[in-house]
């Protein structure tokens, strides 16, 4: 009787299309991959842990290094718990601003989320290089507006640190409808790819069900056909002024995830074109948000955004003193793996790859 | 399903468990302390009956008289605003022990496999209770707070290998 | 003038007049024989500091980037630069490695590569050798590389090489067989093995006679080539490196060298087949000396089209890979075959048959392509459909 073997291979920590420092272990049978565990941890830097010794407001700059591509998104997350919690009022200019750039992070994360996915498919950097250009651009604007391009370090619980600097909004009008444009180049160039389509159809499926039960959230439970967005469900901020759809695909395969991605990147273009005519002059920091932080009430609240990722939270429990008692951050990437194993049994290796891909995980706030 | 509030849900679980709730704290967030051992069946109960079908979040809070895990639960169908904080308070310091609820929502697989790793707190019922941020043989929970806080020598910090060799 | 005309042949002919002068007339054989070797070797070699160099420049300005710039003029320098670093790199073999086969497979991978130029013709008169089974020559050293690849994928002890080498062989045994069907098709209308034969019977280069012949040996030359979109052997971003993810300096540069070899031997076989090798309207008869530079302008084209896929397209998966030889290309080469040999019995004169050849391929082309729509287009119109629909 012939019988074949299963290999176990340990895909990573050091492998180029983890996304970092993450592993897989692998059961394989020939190409076909029969079970897997994701081991994480490799990153861990404890930021919970350090939070609790510093200040609320020194707590903003280590959240910049948890989602180190979305780090105005974080900041925000950050910044909306603690207000939530200490009961901080913020401007309404700091809102638009805020608004502002937490959809240029969603666009950047949107890109290289697409430009990586091709990368992992093994286009060899030609689409994810285009996405790179168009996401130094935001980040021109990210550094003009805070010095910084990565680790920005802006929204601070109050408001934001700094005021637009002069000519922020025509260019960022001009960046916007430029935008749009190579969006719609992306989409003529790649959507319809024939290998792109037999690669990525019917990959990978996450029903819709499994994906609320495992606490997905974010473009991939939208692309299996849940039109969750916590900007339209819970209006934080003041995503109620303004005119977006929620959109959803509906086999929640690989090709739908990636085809979301290209939806929300127009819904992201929409909203920055309204916020950008509207914004208000005033006020970038709430007066009295400094004094509340250093005498912040005994009490917890948990704070969460539609991160381009998912669902970002963060649980606060304060203690009365100037240094939170407990911080939790809820990370989108970390649990949206959770189905992984679901979404990749029986599937090829190279899908494996291709559905990690589309996952769209970053390992800085995996293993935070 | 209609939108239910909150406030309607502890109706409803008053109701059907009357001795699980043992507290409402006035809380941000609305907040239900519930019974450790009534922990599964109420998890059951609000899944199913209530709607909440979505675990956003499950952590741990190190108070200096007991270990407090936290829920917040939400639904995805109902699309509710307000988070529903379930808790459960671990008196007993020493060994906490508390049931998993992996089985009911599968979102909750890592996030407890976190807190037993920072919090050192065991779920029962868990399918793969590991150490899932630290290495297997790392002295302690870090998130408590009694946690020592001194470097360690790399002799402490060896991680513990796994006794078979073809796991890994 | 007339030395101008056919300026290589000239001075081989002038050199070894030259040695005869002082020397027997076996000893004259073998000093040619040699020369010639060592220049073919470095036609091979020489290819791989342009190619490397091209290939990064090229994807460069097709990713918008400018690519090598830093040392020499246009960065003509950086293989040179490249080369010297991986030569310092310190060698590693793996613990557990089985030593000597990990050793021996970069030796053995390049040898097949550079045997290749033997039978190349680079123009009239240029060529290591004229044998008349040339392109089963080819063929057979084709074969050997892959040995190697499997060779060094099972000595490394590592997973990853492993896979990639079992990819290498599946890979092989597929696309070998449209290979050989269309090279088949070209010898049956020649009526030759020999390369040189082939080109000067191409009146109408093939590719324009027989466009669904050259393309099928396109797609099966890129597969076995390992070239995008067919490189799962080496998949970057899931195999790491494939079969050479162990191998370290200058182990490593043989089998990156063999790569370019064999780019540059199988595009000379492409251009010999299907484009007329050293034939360009005529030109070659007029002015000789430029038959070489023609050949390689043709290759330099072909190189081209292997780059520019590699840049634009993704992976395609494995099964995908080995289902298209099986149901498409294979069906496709044996129905080439039916109907070139019945178009070559039954129609006379080149430039008719040609003709002929050339509305039967377009006929087959549309025959074809509608009849794959219908078997296995079900899923494919359904995804299209679902697709159309989304982005509606």
């Amino acid at each position: 009787m012939l019988k074949t073997e299963s290999i176990t291979l340990n895909l990573g920590p050091q492998h180029p299309s983890t996304h970092g420092v993450f592993r897989i272990k692998v059961e394989l049978d020939g190409e076909a991959v029969r079970d897997l565990e994701p081991v994480m941890g490799y990153l861990h830097r404890g930021i919970e842990k350090i939070s609790e010794d510093r200040t609320y407001v020194q707590v903003v700059p280590l959240t910049d290094r948890l989602d180190y591509i979305c780090a105005m998104t974080n900041n925000q997350a950050y910044a909306m718990a603690v207000e939530k919690m200490a009961g901080i009022k913020v401007p309404e200019r700091a809102e638009y601003i805020r608004v502002i750039m937490a959809e240029f992070t969603r666009i950047i994360n949107h890109l290289l989320a697409v430009g990586f996915l091709w990368n992992e498919l093994g286009a060899y950097f030609t689409p994810l290089l285009y996405c790179y250009r168009e996401r130094e651009r935001i980040l021109d604007l990210f550094e003009k507006t805070c010095g910084s391009r990565l680790t920005c370090n802006y929204i601070r619980p109050g408001g934001v640190s700094l005021d637009l600097p002069e000519g922020f909004i025509p260019e960022a009008k001009k960046l916007t409808s430029h935008l749009k444009t190579f969006t719609d180049e992306l989409n003529t160039m790649l959507t319809k790819n024939e290998i792109f389509i037999s690669r990525t159809v019917d990959v990978g499926i996450l029903p819709a069900d499994l994906a609320i039960n495992s606490s997905i959230t974010g473009p991939m439970l939208r692309a299996s056909g849940v039109p969750y967005d916590i900007r339209k469900v819970d209006n934080y901020s003041i995503y109620d002024r303004f005119d977006f759809d929620v959109p959803t695909c509906d086999h929640g395969d690989v090709w739908d995830r990636y085809y979301q991605h290209i939806l929300e990147i127009y819904q992201s273009i929409r909203i920055l074109e309204q916020a950008l005519d509207t914004i208000p002059d005033g006020k970038v920091m709430g007066r009295r948000a400094s004094r509340s932080l250093r005498r912040p009430p005994k009490d917890e609240a948990y704070g969460r955004i539609e991160s381009p990722k998912g669902e970002l939270g963060f649980y606060v429990v304060g203690d009365g003193s100037k240094n939170p008692y407990r911080l939790r951050i809820r990370p989108p990437s970390m649990i949206n793996l959770s189905a992984l194993k679901e979404m990749c049994e029986g599937q090829k290796i190279q899908d494996l790859i291709v559905i990690l891909g589309s996952v769209n995980i970053v390992l800085g706030e995996v293993d935070r | 399903m209609p939108k239910v509030t909150n406030d309607e849900i502890l109706a409803k679980l008053k109701e059907k468990y009357p001795d699980a709730v043992v507290d409402v704290p006035e809380l941000i967030d609305f907040t239900v302390a519930v019974k450790s051992e009534a922990l599964f069946d109420v998890g059951v109960f609000l899944r199913d009956e209530c709607g909440l079908d979505y675990i956003a979040d499950l952590t741990a809070v190190d108070r200096p008289e007991r270990f407090e895990v936290v829920y917040h639960l939400y639904s995805i169908i109902d699309e509710t605003t307000a988070p529903f904080v379930l808790k459960v308070y671990l008196e007993d310091k020493e060994n906490p022990v508390l049931a998993s609820v992996t089985p009911l929502w599968q979102g909750a697989n890592f996030q407890e496999c976190e807190v037993y790793d920072l919090m050192g707190i065991h779920f029962e019922g868990h399918p793969d209770l590991k150490r899932i941020l630290l290495w297997e043989g790392f002295p302690g929970h870090p998130l408590r707070k009694d946690f020592e806080d001194r470097t360690f020598s790399f002799k402490e910090l060896e991680p513990t290998r796994p006794t078979d060799p073809d796991k890994v | 003038m007339e030395f101008l005309k056919d300026l290589f042949v000239n001075i081989g002919l002038w050199f070894s007049g030259w040695l005869t002068g002082f020397m027997p007339a076996w000893g004259v054989e073998v000093v040619t024989g040699f020369l010639g070797a060592i220049i073919l070797v470095f036609i091979g070699l020489f290819a791989v500091l342009i190619l490397t160099w091209g290939e990064r420049k090229v994807i460069g300005r097709m990713q918008d980037r400018i690519g090598p710039n830093r040392w020499g003029p246009y960065g003509l320098f950086q293989p040179i630069a490249d080369g010297i670093k991986m030569l310092t790199k310190e060698d590693i073999i793996p613990t557990g490695a089985d030593r000597w086969v990990h050793l021996v497979a970069p030796i053995l991978v390049i040898i097949p590569a550079v045997l290749i130029y033997a039978v190349i013709p680079f123009g009239d008169g240029l060529r290591g050798a004229d044998l008349n089974i040339g392109i089963l020559y080819i063929v057979a050293l084709s074969t050997i590389g892959t040995i190697s690849i499997l060779m060094a994928g099972w000595s490394s002890n590592n997973k990853y090489s492993l896979l990639g080498a079992f990819r290498a062989v599946a890979q092989l045994i597929t696309y070998e067989i449209p290979l050989v069907l269309s090279i088949i098709t070209v010898v049956l209308l020649t009526g030759s093995m020999s390369m040189v034969e082939i080109v000067e019977n191409q009146t109408v280069p093939y590719m324009v006679s027989m466009p669904l012949v050259f393309l099928v040996f396109m797609v099966a030359a890129s597969a076995e080539l390992y070239r995008a979109p067919f490189d799962m052997i080496e998949a970057d971003s899931e195999l790491i490196a494939g079969y050479f993810t162990e191998y370290s300096g200058m182990k490593f540069v043989m089998f990156f060298m063999a790569e370019y070899i064999n780019l540059l031997a199988m595009s000379g076989v492409i251009v010999t087949l299907f484009m007329g090798g050293w034939r360009f309207f005529g030109l070659e008869e007029i002015l000789p000396f430029l038959n070489p530079f023609i050949f390689f302008a043709k290759c330099a084209f072909v190189i081209f089209l292997f780059w520019w896929t590699r840049a634009t397209f993704p992976r395609i998966r494995i099964d995908h890979m080995l289902g298209m030889a099986w149901k498409a290309l294979v069906p496709i080469a044996l129905v080439n075959l039916l109907l070139v040999g019945l178009v070559d019995k039954l129609v006379e004169g080149t430039l008719l048959t040609s003709g002929v050849l050339l509305i039967v391929n377009i006929i087959e082309m549309v025959i074809l392509l509608a009849i794959l729509d219908k078997v296995g287009g079900k899923t494919r119109a359904k995804t299209m459909e679902r697709v159309a629909a989304q982005q509606g």
